[in-house]
């Protein structure tokens, strides 16, 4: 048994879940929506494994580190802390159509990283050798990952909400299927209410660990400017919340916004932009 | 407006704590942000320069924008940022701090319609003594406040309220971060040696030019360069040892081995491994224009050096074999800058040992000389360490730990409050959380619950 062919089985995983939730919007049979679910829990369950096979794999090949290194395990973390964060709201709110708009963001990673990304372990250059590089990672993209399923329920607020017109009449077909927009507007909030302070310890460990290596906690390099953008987007979006009662579509679009912004601190930079974090850009 | 100003003093006040502003600020900070992350910042490249056109470079250079994160505009954003802060926190700390420092024990009809949860039990005859009541609620709220008035009993306890003072807490840590900055960029500087295995240095050189007396010396012991199995560096380490003035080595900070990601600090000053090379002497021959005499010249490895016309040259880069490099040519190579002496453009080429042919025609091409390559000799490996004095950084790490912090109560932590008023008729027990009602919801129909038992028990 290797890794990579666990990472198929969930990336396999993770299209059906997808299937299933499509189906089960258009056919608003609840047995489909909840198969879609604990197909991603499985997928979650396998990709876990994998990760930690991989882990190992590395210590075999002579260069163990924790896999988090490269574009390749990056986005395969991303993958595996979206559906992680699916599976909490999923648990505490149960309305299972929200796996249609949250799983295609982990199956697109998934199926990227598997088909167009070069999937070999590769030995660690000395500036990426630290803990806090570890803590770093994990927190940015449990921050992202929340981010995600924000902007997936933003979309949900927006199609609710989207003629105007009183929401119940607007419930026609697959909309029927949705939670009230008031609850996608509350999950929306909460989702970036926990990703806010991860993104928060994300950008002071990511500093710490400059520190370590380069003697500066702070360069403006274009990765840390773009990390304080997407901070700052979404203060704006708490703060015009709990102060000025921003709630709704601004809302939601700005919740769009943070997780545009969010992704292209993470791909753009590496693959538009030059700096200290280009280590992923192959 | 419904009234009117009484003063500008007042007008420009609520101006800086205004939300509206905090919000602008947000949203032109997150723009501005982004010029700096598409136009090259500090050192630009030549190709850059070129590649635009003059009004645009003219309109980049008087908005400051090759290094706009110190431009004044940027810097002024930040300061209006830190006063809307300060300016906005410091109106509402003494409200909240009335607010936390003078609970509301009494449970009022004005603090009862307030409140989300409440519940009244009427006691049809039954007497219960408060102490039992006050041991219900210890268990999840703490000890409770006693008031008694008008022949009411009103018990009142509450968790977290600390949790209130978070968000100042949140926002007093950035400026705490700002300053820890500001400190750092007053008192301490960067800068970069290069010692020799062997060697010693005692001053640095900053990245503003100056040179700085170190106070003392640091000799590097040993370098070594490890590698992964497939050639690519798994680790490059120093064995460094300071040395004080009288030239004894220092107790604690002797074959000090300092790696990636672990510098060695020493008297307010932090030393960490960013590069390493070879030192030693470029050798070039210099073939006069008629090709009948030669000369040899040495160019130190980072250093200038002067060819024969008086042009400066630079070895940028230096390989014993070039094949992997440029397929089809073997040999030493170099890759150098001549500045012609006359100011006049200046040229990058490479240099070969073996192809003397690709030599000529480098200087048909340039009109310079025809030079030659032989190598570099005397080599010693040298490790570059960068050098960081920041008096600022503890003042940043604590600003940091506030703002986690901060954020965690202001985002995690609810501040619940539970009250209780006892009459000879009825019990009324309200309840409220800042956050999480659901969670808070259950909780309260607990106690509820338990107070009904009690009753009936007592009844
Ligand atoms: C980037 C920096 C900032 C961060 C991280 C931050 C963070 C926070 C947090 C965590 C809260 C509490 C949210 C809650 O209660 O749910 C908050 C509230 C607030 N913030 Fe900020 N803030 C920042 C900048 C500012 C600025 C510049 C202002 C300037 C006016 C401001 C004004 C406020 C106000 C008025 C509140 C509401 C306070 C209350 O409810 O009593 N914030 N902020």
């Amino acid at each position: 048994m290797t890794s990579s062919l666990l990472f198929n089985i969930t990336t396999f995983a993770y299209l059906v879940s997808m299937l299933c939730f499509f189906v089960h919007l258009a056919s608003r049979n609840e047995h489909i929506g909840t198969a879609g679910s604990y197909t991603a829990f499985g997928g979650l369950l396998v990709q876990t494994v994998a990760i930690l096979l991989r882990w190992k794999e590395s210590y075999d090949l002579g260069m163990g580190h924790a896999p988090l290194s490269n574009l390749y395990e990056s986005v395969v973390f991303f993958s595996w802390t979206i559906v992680l964060v699916f599976a909490f709201v999923d648990f505490k709110f149960r309305y299972r159509v929200i796996g249609a708009f949250v799983i295609p963001f982990a199956l697109l990673g998934m199926a990227w990283g598997q088909l167009g990304l070069d999937s070999g372990i590769q030995p660690l250059v000395p500036a990426l050798q630290s803990n806090w590089l570890i803590y770093h990672v994990i927190t940015c993209f449990l921050g992202y990952a929340a981010f995600a399923v924000a902007c997936g329920i933003s979309i949900m607020y927006l199609l609710v909400t989207r003629t105007g017109l009183e929401e119940e009449k607007t419930r026609k077909g697959f909309l029927s299927m949705f939670p009230p927009s008031s609850i996608l507007d509350e999950i929306n909030y909460r989702a970036i209410m926990v990703g806010f302070p991860l993104l928060t310890l994300g950008i002071v460990t990511g500093a710490i660990w400059a520190n370590y290596a380069w003697g500066t906690y702070w360069s403006w390099d274009p990765k840390e400017t773009w990390s304080l953008i997407v901070w700052f987007v979404y203060a704006a979006f708490l703060h015009a919340r709990f102060t000025r009662g921003w709630v709704g579509r601004r809302a939601a679009w700005l919740s769009i916004t943070g997780f545009a912004a969010t992704i292209f601190c993470y791909l753009g930079v590496n693959l538009l932009l030059s700096g200290l974090h280009s280590y992923g850009g192959n | 407006m419904s009234h009117p100003y009484h003063s500008w003093g007042k007008a420009l006040i609520d101006f800086f704590a205004s939300l509206r502003l905090t919000i602008s600020l947000f949203i032109i900070l997150s723009i501005t942000s982004i010029f700096g992350t598409v136009i090259p910042q500090g050192d630009i490249p030549h190709e850059y320069l070129h590649g635009i056109s003059q009004t645009k470079l003219k309109i980049y250079e008087s908005l400051n924008l090759f290094d706009m994160y110190h431009a004044w505009w940027f810097i002024g954003i930040l300061v209006l940022f830190t006063i809307n802060l300060f300016v906005c926190s410091a109106r509402r700390i003494p409200h909240v701090w009335r607010y936390i420092s003078s609970p509301l024990t009494v449970l009022d009809e004005s603090v009862l319609s307030g409140l989300n949860c409440r519940l009244l039990i009427p006691l049809n005859g039954a007497r219960i003594q408060n102490a039992k009541l006050q041991e219900l609620i210890k268990k999840k709220f703490g000890t409770s406040i006693v008031t008694e008035i008008d022949s009411a009993v009103h018990l009142f306890s509450e968790r977290t309220v600390i949790s209130r003072l978070s968000v100042y807490v949140t926002h007093l840590s950035i400026v705490i971060i700002f300053i820890g900055s500001i400190i750092g960029s007053l008192f301490g500087y960067k800068g970069y040696v290069m010692i020799t295995e062997g060697g010693m240095v005692s001053t640095v050189q900053t990245k503003s030019g100056k040179t700085v007396d170190l106070g003392f010396s640091l000799r590097c012991e040993d370098f070594s360069v490890n590698l992964y199995p497939n050639g690519s560096p798994k680790e490059f380490k120093s064995i460094l040892t300071v040395v004080d003035k009288g030239g004894a080595a220092v107790r604690g900070f002797t074959r000090v081995p300092v790696i990636v990601n672990d510098p060695l600090t020493y008297a307010g000053l932090t030393f960490y491994q960013s590069s390493y090379g070879k030192n030693g002497n470029h050798s070039f021959s210099v073939s006069s224009n008629d090709g009948k005499s030669s000369q040899i010249i040495l160019v130190p490895n980072q250093e200038v050096g002067r060819l024969p016309d008086g042009s400066l040259i630079r070895v940028t880069e230096s390989t014993p074999d070039v094949s992997q490099y440029i397929p089809g040519k073997q040999g030493a190579a170099a890759q150098v800058e001549i500045q012609p002496a006359n100011g006049g453009q200046g040229r990058s080429s490479v240099i070969f040992a073996n192809h003397p042919d690709e030599n000529v025609r480098n200087a048909l091409q340039s009109g310079g000389p025809v030079i030659g390559y032989n190598g570099i000799s005397g080599e010693k490996e040298y490790t570059g360490l960068q050098v960081t004095k920041d008096p600022g950084v503890w003042v940043v790490w604590i600003g940091c730990i506030l703002l986690i912090l901060g954020i965690y109560g202001a985002f995690l932590m609810s501040h619940r409050r539970i009250w209780i008023r006892i009459t000879d008729v009825d019990i009324t027990v309200a309840g409220h959380a800042s956050k999480n009602q659901a969670a808070f919801t259950k909780t309260f129909e607990e106690l509820a619950d338990a107070v009904r038992k009690q009753i009936s028990e007592e009844a």
